[in-house]
């Protein structure tokens, strides 16, 4: 692989829970191209391929880090926590979580031109879920080119239960994300790109550059709606998005 | 211990109300005022502008949110009436030369409908007594130089509340679950924050429940028709002149204005 070095070194931070200094550190000419062709060389590590997650889709987030674009991650085996199944802290470096609108594709898609409405079109069911973030870096300090080569932070993922998506409007939908029994967070729908139908369009079009699309059957996480919490073991994390239901995740 | 000179305070208040002329944080000359001494100065304040022919149409609550009360070093809400002559109409304007530093916030509003009073309110009874809720907007304002506010100031202040506007669709609770409602603030169609009814109290209901018991102290009531401002859903947004922004709730619908010079 071309990448080798970079793959070892991200892969060695991830098994022996020790979070390194930014690739870009090391290699000053990493792009954005290049550090998707790190993250494509990783796939096969992760166990069969189950989906795909976004990152830095709020203006907010954006303008953070100077940027006007999301990024996007895939997620495999390997991500997946069952319903019910706990977080294990100790797997993980700094783990942190939230809340996240999830499609479950119906049928395949892809294309260049790809918009929202085509992505409600093939989505056989939206559901809320909880993406658990875990940056292989220090402290999370990272480039764009970083955080693409890792993954886009992907760590571990829980969904609840799917429901239709016709007749719902996602940009509206209520989200609130508790800690331990107490609020912490709260955002609508539209803390993704405007609308989280946006957001995996924008993956879409992303992936049509590669030759690649959605597989029916696959998960997209369209992307994180509030900031992200920080988890220890014993810390209990629920997520409710009106309309869509919730889903509880415990630390261990 | 009583506050020195509460009548004196309030004045300084209708005053910077009335020339749109912010003064000095009360709390710079005495830092040890306390809620209480807020509390004083803003029922003199109050009887000053009902005296002019004001009315009360309501209460504001404030400090709902867990990073506001950090922010002011409280673990309550506070409150204060809010006046008709406040109020705004959702489509029209609003216009920056009748406010001195205003910032605008999206809330839930409770209208009532049967007379709530304290104590022992609890969510169950603040549900039976409110008609429903409505998609609203906040504007604040300080009557106090660059918003340097401590909790006696800004309770003093009538809460910091400025303005209001609020929707001509009231929603039966049985339509809609106050704590997951969904909300998005845009400004010039640009998406400016975004929230969730949760975010007032862990629940919109809980403050009107908190507040018909703190009014109930005071032997106050809410009464039907009353609006019952349940507290901001996410960080307020400045505002400038040629702003359009527009609140948008999940099953309560949009709020709208227009800020004008």
């Amino acid at each position: 692989m071309a990448h080798d070095v970079e793959v070892s070194m991200l892969r060695a931070a991830r098994t022996e829970r020790v979070a390194i200094p930014q690739l870009s550190d090391t290699f000053p000419s990493l792009d954005l191209l290049t550090a998707y062709e790190i993250q494509a060389e990783q796939r096969a590590g992760f166990g069969p391929l189950v989906g795909w997650k976004l990152g830095v889709t709020s203006r907010a987030k954006q303008q953070q880090v100077g940027v006007d674009a999301p990024i996007y991650g895939f997620l495999a085996g390997d991500h997946v926590l069952d319903l019910g199944e706990p977080l294990v802290v100790a797997e993980h470096i700094s783990p942190r979580c939230e809340p996240e609108i999830v499609f479950v594709i119906g049928r395949d898609l892809s294309g260049a031109h790809v918009t929202a409405t085509e992505v409600l079109g093939a989505t056989a069911g939206v559901a809320v879920g909880i993406e658990v973030l875990d940056s292989r870096y220090t402290d999370y300090r990272f480039t764009m080119p970083d955080v693409v080569a890792d993954n886009a932070s992907a760590g571990r993922y829980v969904v609840g239960t799917p429901v239709p998506p016709h007749g719902l409007d996602l940009r509206l939908v209520g989200v609130v994300l508790e800690l331990g029994g107490e609020v912490v967070a709260t955002a609508s729908g539209a803390a993704s790109l405007g609308h989280p139908a946006a957001a995996v369009a924008w993956l879409v079009r992303e992936l049509a550059a590669s030759g690649e699309g959605l597989r029916a059957g696959e998960v997209v996480l369209s992307g994180g709606l509030t900031a992200a919490v920080p988890v220890s073991a014993g810390d209990v994390v629920v997520a409710t998005i009106d309309r869509l239901g919730s889903v509880e995740l415990a630390c261990r | 211990m009583p506050i020195t000179d509460a009548p004196g305070k309030a004045r300084a208040l209708y005053d910077a109300r009335r020339d749109r002329v912010p003064i000095a944080p009360f709390t710079d000359a005495d830092p040890t005022l306390g809620m209480g001494d807020g509390y004083a100065v803003q029922e003199q304040l109050v009887d000053l502008l009902l005296a002019d022919g004001d009315a009360i149409v309501g209460y504001k609550v404030g400090l709902t949110s867990k990073p506001m009360q950090r922010m002011i070093g409280v673990d309550s809400p506070d409150f204060a009436p809010i006046l008709a002559s406040t109020a705004l109409v959702s489509g029209g304007s609003v216009s920056l030369s009748t406010l001195i530093q205003p910032k605008i916030e999206a809330e839930v509003i409770a209208v009532m409908g049967e007379r709530l009073q304290g104590p022992g309110v609890g969510v169950t009874e603040a549900a039976r007594a409110v008609a429903g809720v409505s998609a609203g907007v906040e504007i604040v304002d300080s009557r106090f130089e660059d918003w340097r506010i401590k909790l006696a100031d800004t309770v003093a202040d009538l809460a910091s509340n400025g303005a209001f506007a609020v929707s001509s669709r009231v929603v039966p609770l049985s339509q809609v679950d106050t704590r997951l409602v969904g909300m998005t603030l845009t400004r010039n169609g640009e998406l400016a924050d975004t929230g969730a009814g949760a975010a007032a109290l862990g629940d919109p209901l809980l403050v009107v429940a908190w507040l018909a018991n703190v009014l109930g102290e005071r032997g106050i009531a809410l009464e039907p028709g009353h609006l019952v401002m349940t507290g901001a859903l996410h960080a307020a947004v400045p505002m400038a002149a040629g702003d359009v922004f527009r609140a948008e709730f999940d099953r309560l619908g949009p709020v709208t204005l227009r800020v004008v010079a």
